[in-house]
């Protein structure tokens, strides 16, 4: 039991801390859960994002999901995914009433702002240290320069960028061209 | 009772077809002024304002704020919790799945493979996040805001200092709140 709202707890934490949602948080999940609790490596953060591009729904709620059944089974992943909507129910609730009041607030505005500048330091911040544990190796490198090449400039869906990536990784492995 | 039916069916359906993550949703969310009044078109533009100014995925706040309108407080529990229903059954599926699969070569040799790729691809989406955040302005338009970039650049070596690398993402958060309010930014 303490486990489990412990589970609850830190996914709160999280869903309550982020701005701008999905990938966002990513430095938050990588803080709580990879450094400070150990409860899953950043290989494996990165291994649900990738199940979580290819999967329905969204991908804060799948990665909550995924941490918490690998925790505790599948009542882990249901107060993980119940953690991480709180913080958004309670505060949407409240602010339904007087949306147009918050959102004209100087202060907010400001406050904002502020927010997202700090924002995008701490995305550049996560995706450097990623890019440090994740790319080992030339073909590393390759497939992730690819990768964002092929994001950026063509159409090409994420889902498909995913699966091609596995597909290759199987067909190296095939012809002896990578050892795992 | 029929509107919590009708929250749950709608709702359940974006969180089973909105493949992507949040901003997959919002097709479907601009979709359903269609068939129900819980909120207009335009309601999703400014939610998806709303959701950058406060916490949360940008998909669960667009369905609390519908649940919300269409039957109060239980509407949005109503309305949220089906969007996450589908996820929690196929993300349950998939991790028992890879529990049996995670010592297969294949299965290890796809993943070793789709780690850069995801690298890459956060790379790309931590770019279109600056885009909006810091070089788009509110009418949509390219701006250079030379003060914002030079802060961003300020905090990312603060919070690589040695003694501070530790402290939680959330500090710089409230950093850069107070930042925006005592600036007027």
């Amino acid at each position: 039991m303490k486990e489990l709202l412990q589970l609850y707890a830190v996914f709160f934490r999280i869903g309550g801390l982020t701005f701008g949602g999905g990938l966002t948080m990513l430095p938050m999940l990588k803080y709580e859960l990879a450094e400070k609790k150990g409860w899953v490596t950043e290989e494996e953060l990165l291994d649900y994002y990738a199940v979580g591009q290819c999967t329905p729904g969204i991908i804060a709620v799948n990665v909550s999901t995924f941490v918490g059944y690998k925790r505790k089974g599948i009542i882990g992943a249901i107060f993980s995914t119940l953690g991480m909507i709180s913080p958004s129910l309670i505060i949407i609730s409240i602010l339904a009433l007087f949306l147009e009041q918050f959102m004209s607030n100087q202060i907010v505005v400001h406050a904002v702002a502020g927010i997202k500048v700090v924002v995008c330091a701490l995305m550049l911040n996560t995706v450097v240290t990623m890019a440090k544990k994740s790319l080992v190796g030339g073909l590393c490198c390759v497939i992730a320069a690819a990768a964002f090449v092929l994001a950026v400039f063509t159409p090409v869906p994420t889902v498909l960028l995913v699966i091609l990536a596995g597909i290759l990784g199987v067909i190296l492995y095939k012809a002896g061209g990578l050892k795992v | 009772m029929k509107v919590f039916w009708d929250l749950f069916i709608e709702f359940f359906q974006i969180g089973l077809f909105a493949v992507g993550g949040g901003p997959a949703t919002i097709p479907f969310l601009m979709d359903l002024p269609n068939r129900h009044d819980w909120y207009e078109k335009a309601d999703v533009a400014k939610m998806l304002a709303v959701s950058e100014s406060t916490p949360g995925p940008i998909g669960i706040n667009m369905a609390t704020y519908a649940g919300y309108n269409a039957a109060g407080f239980a509407g949005g529990i109503a309305a949220t919790l089906s969007l996450v229903l589908p996820s929690i059954i196929v993300i349950v599926l998939i991790a028992k799945i890879l529990d049996k699969f995670n010592k297969n070569p294949y299965v290890k040799a796809a993943f070793f493979t789709i780690r850069p790729a995801v690298t890459g691809l956060i790379a790309t989406a931590v770019l279109g996040i600056w885009e909006t955040a810091l070089f788009t302005t509110e009418d949509g338009s390219f701006q250079f805001p030379i003060g914002s970039v030079i802060l961003c650049a300020v905090f990312y070596v603060v919070m690589n200092l040695k003694k501070l690398k530790k402290l939680h993402p959330a500090f710089w958060i409230l950093c850069g709140a107070v930042f925006g309010i005592v600036f007027q930014m």
